[in-house]
């Protein structure tokens, strides 16, 4: 499949800024999805809103662009009523983890299945750089302008700890391994979580003078450990920090029964 | 199986939930709530032996959301609530409203506001159920006054939600819902179903219906369909940001409802053309009907459809009455806009007879008031 067989042509230009790691998180996906001869036609894309929540209405296949959080509880009713279907979400940190929270550990939780590929740009990009879970502790956003008073969530430990049955955090500097993993994720049964931590240079990078795109890639790549390395040197608790640290690599690789097999749903979708 | 025809002995609850089945309903997610958890709890034991799925969700913006998302599957897809998860589901409604869904409600009325009284019946929720979210939209809504209604206006519901691809509530309350009584399942009962688009891109605009209501397309079948809560064009397409195509679609959206009033509005008239006139709905009319029945001095107009509002008979009983009576169970709100029509049609004296607390008003109550007014 070329690469605009999988976009819808005719919707572009896209929205995003020049720089942002969204266009990065679509290349992998679409190289992933290929990969595996994935058919559009039998797959659905969910999100909820923001930047990256308009990722699926950009794919050339059915697109659920939902409310702001709500996306995981959206495709939970899809994919029992059409099991049959693959099921994508794409959100952000905000979408997933504030406003989204509770949908997304009760997500985790249920084990129904659908890959959940979160991009955390530690930042509310869509409405211009507020601070949301993940803004790192110390950090400026438009609402924390003394610097970020809180601490940040970690939303991979929280998938884990929640249930997921796949969960792995990588960067948008390491796009082989995030493409593994896509891959990995849209194989396997069960709520599968990759959260990208990923760059928004208008509305996070800027504000806290990490330079552009690509300043802010190679960041990535000189302060990212793997997360065997962390737990060794006692920093695995942290996402992103001043400190300069962001924990990647598969949390957990699991095969705990997914929600549709437990109370055997049969694939009634041709019935309808 | 679904229910076969024949007579039973059904809680409303109950036969709420039989009737969503004999509907075709596949698909429910619910969060507890008194007086409604009987809905729940009935298709939790119900859907399975159809072949549906039961999902007990995290809380009311998570049930409406998954039902949409059951939905889009192509399946006819319910939840039930009462006051607190109504007003948690608004959001999630004027999503519905934007894209179309067709999904249905069951909220069993309490007293509010807030935790209010539980286990006690109201009508408090008319004007949320019609404008709690925000933005402008139309719902359908139907009121049942007894078992037998709660199952003939569930399959209503559902008719209309896929007719019309429009949120569709009945709104019953903890009286209609704990209530046992004789239910009739007839043989011949007409279910509707959603018209679908067919395999065709949803990129290409559609051209607009005579019914102003668009083909559905279903996921999973090539349709490529982008589903959206922003503007959007005939093409999908987000247009946040164009005034001609957001008065485009958010007309054709009130238009898709109230142009087809005739046949959405259902009601029930007793002595229609009395002087004096009592306008009710739900288990607030139980008392009205009574008086009614007992007086052919007054009349009785029964609304069952209460969104969008019957205006018709109430210009009808309005230009021939002197009196128009509305009872309602909360402290006035189907009253204003009946009190619009009324005056609109002529008639001067319009009152009202509000009960809160919990039980219907009673004859005796009605029959005072209408003393009062100098009715009777
Ligand atoms: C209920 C609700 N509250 C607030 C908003 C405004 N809003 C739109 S996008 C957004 C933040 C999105 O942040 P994130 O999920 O991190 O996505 P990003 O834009 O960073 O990719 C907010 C708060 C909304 N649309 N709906
Ligand atoms: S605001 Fe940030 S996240 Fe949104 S498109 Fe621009 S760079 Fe990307
Ligand atoms: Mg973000």
């Amino acid at each position: 499949m070329e690469v605009f067989d999988f976009y819808r042509k005719d919707r572009w230009p896209h929205v995003f800024c020049p720089g942002c790691g969204n266009g990065t998180v679509m290349n992998c996906f679409y190289r992933a999805f290929n990969e595996l001869g994935w058919n559009l036609d039998n797959t659905v894309f969910v999100s909820g809103i923001g930047c990256s929540s308009r990722i699926p209405l950009y794919i050339n296949a059915d697109a659920l662009h939902t409310t702001h959080g709500r996306a995981v509880a959206f495709a939970s009713g899809l994919k029992l009523a059409r099991p049959e279907l693959d099921i994508v979400v794409f959100t952000g940190d905000g979408d997933l983890g504030a406003i989204g929270g509770n949908h997304f550990i009760n997500g985790c939780r249920r084990n129904i299945d659908m890959d959940v590929i979160c991009i955390n740009n530690n930042i509310y990009g869509m409405t211009g750089g507020q601070a949301s879970i993940t803004t790192p502790h110390d950090f400026q956003s438009t609402t924390t302008p003394y610097g970020n008073r809180e601490y940040p969530f970690d939303l991979a430990e929280i998938a884990v700890a929640a249930g997921a049955n796949y969960v792995a955090r990588w960067t948008t500097r390491h796009v082989h391994e995030l493409t593994k993993s896509i891959k990995i994720a849209l194989e396997k049964k069960g709520f599968n979580l990759i959260e990208v931590v990923s760059q928004c240079p208008t509305n996070f990078g800027r504000r806290n003078k990490m330079g552009d795109a690509s300043i802010m890639l190679e960041w990535f790549k000189e302060n990212s450990v793997r997360r065997e390395k962390a737990r060794s040197a006692a920093v695995d608790h942290v996402d992103l920090n001043l400190a300069g640290q962001v924990t990647i690599g598969e949390f957990v690789n699991r095969d705990r029964e997914c929600y549709q097999e437990r109370i055997g749903v049969e694939k009634h979708g041709e019935k309808h | 199986m679904s229910l076969t025809p024949g007579e039973y002995f059904l809680q409303g609850n109950e036969a709420c939930v039989e009737a969503a089945l004999v509907s075709g309903l596949n698909f429910f997610a619910g969060y507890p709530i008194t007086p409604s958890t009987e809905i729940a709890e009935g298709l939790a034991r119900r859907l399975p032996e159809v072949g549906g799925a039961f999902l007990q969700m995290e809380d009311e913006i998570a049930c409406v959301s998954a039902i949409i998302g059951a939905s889009w599957g192509g399946v006819k897809s319910m939840t039930a609530t009462s006051g607190p998860g109504l007003s948690l589901m608004q959001e999630a409604i004027g999503y519905a409203a934007m894209s179309e869904t067709p999904m249905v409600i069951a909220n069993v009325m309490r007293g509010g506001p807030s935790t209010g009284q539980p286990t006690r019946a109201s009508q408090g929720d008319v004007m949320a159920t019609k404008w709690g979210s925000h933005g402008d939209y139309q719902v359908i809504a139907f009121a049942p006054a007894s078992v037998q209604e709660m199952f003939d206006l569930t399959i209503k519901a559902f008719n209309y939600a896929e007719k019309y691809r429009v949120p569709t509530f009945v709104l019953s309350d903890a009286e209609i819902g704990h209530m046992r009584g004789l239910l009739n399942v007839p043989s011949n009962i007409k279910i509707v179903n959603r018209k679908e688009k067919g395999v065709r891109r949803t990129d290409e605009a559609y051209d607009v219906p005579d019914d102003l209501v668009p083909p559905f397309p279903t996921f999973g079948k090539g349709n490529k369909a982008a589903v959206t809560g922003m503007t959007h064009g005939p093409d999908s397409r987000i247009e946040p940001e164009d005034p001609k195509i957001h008065q485009e679609l958010v007309s054709r959206l009130n238009d898709k409802i109230t142009k087809n009033r005739r046949d959405i509005n259902k009601w029930d008239l007793l002595c229609p053309d009395s002087k004096h006139m009592i306008i009710s709905y739900g288990s607030a009319s139980f008392g009205a009907r009574e008086v009614a029945a007992e007086d052919d001095r007054i009349g009785l107009l029964r609304l069952k459809t209460i969104w969008p509002l019957p205006e018709e008979p109430i210009r009808e009983a309005a230009s021939k009455a002197e009196h128009i009576l509305v009872c309602e169970m909360n402290m006035g709100q189907l009253y204003h806009d009946i009190k619009r029509v009324a005056l609109e049609a002529g008639c001067k004296k319009i009152e009202l007879l509000p009960k809160i607390g919990g039980e219907p008003p009673t004859p005796g109550e009605v029959r005072h008031k209408l003393r009062e007014m100098g009715a009777i």
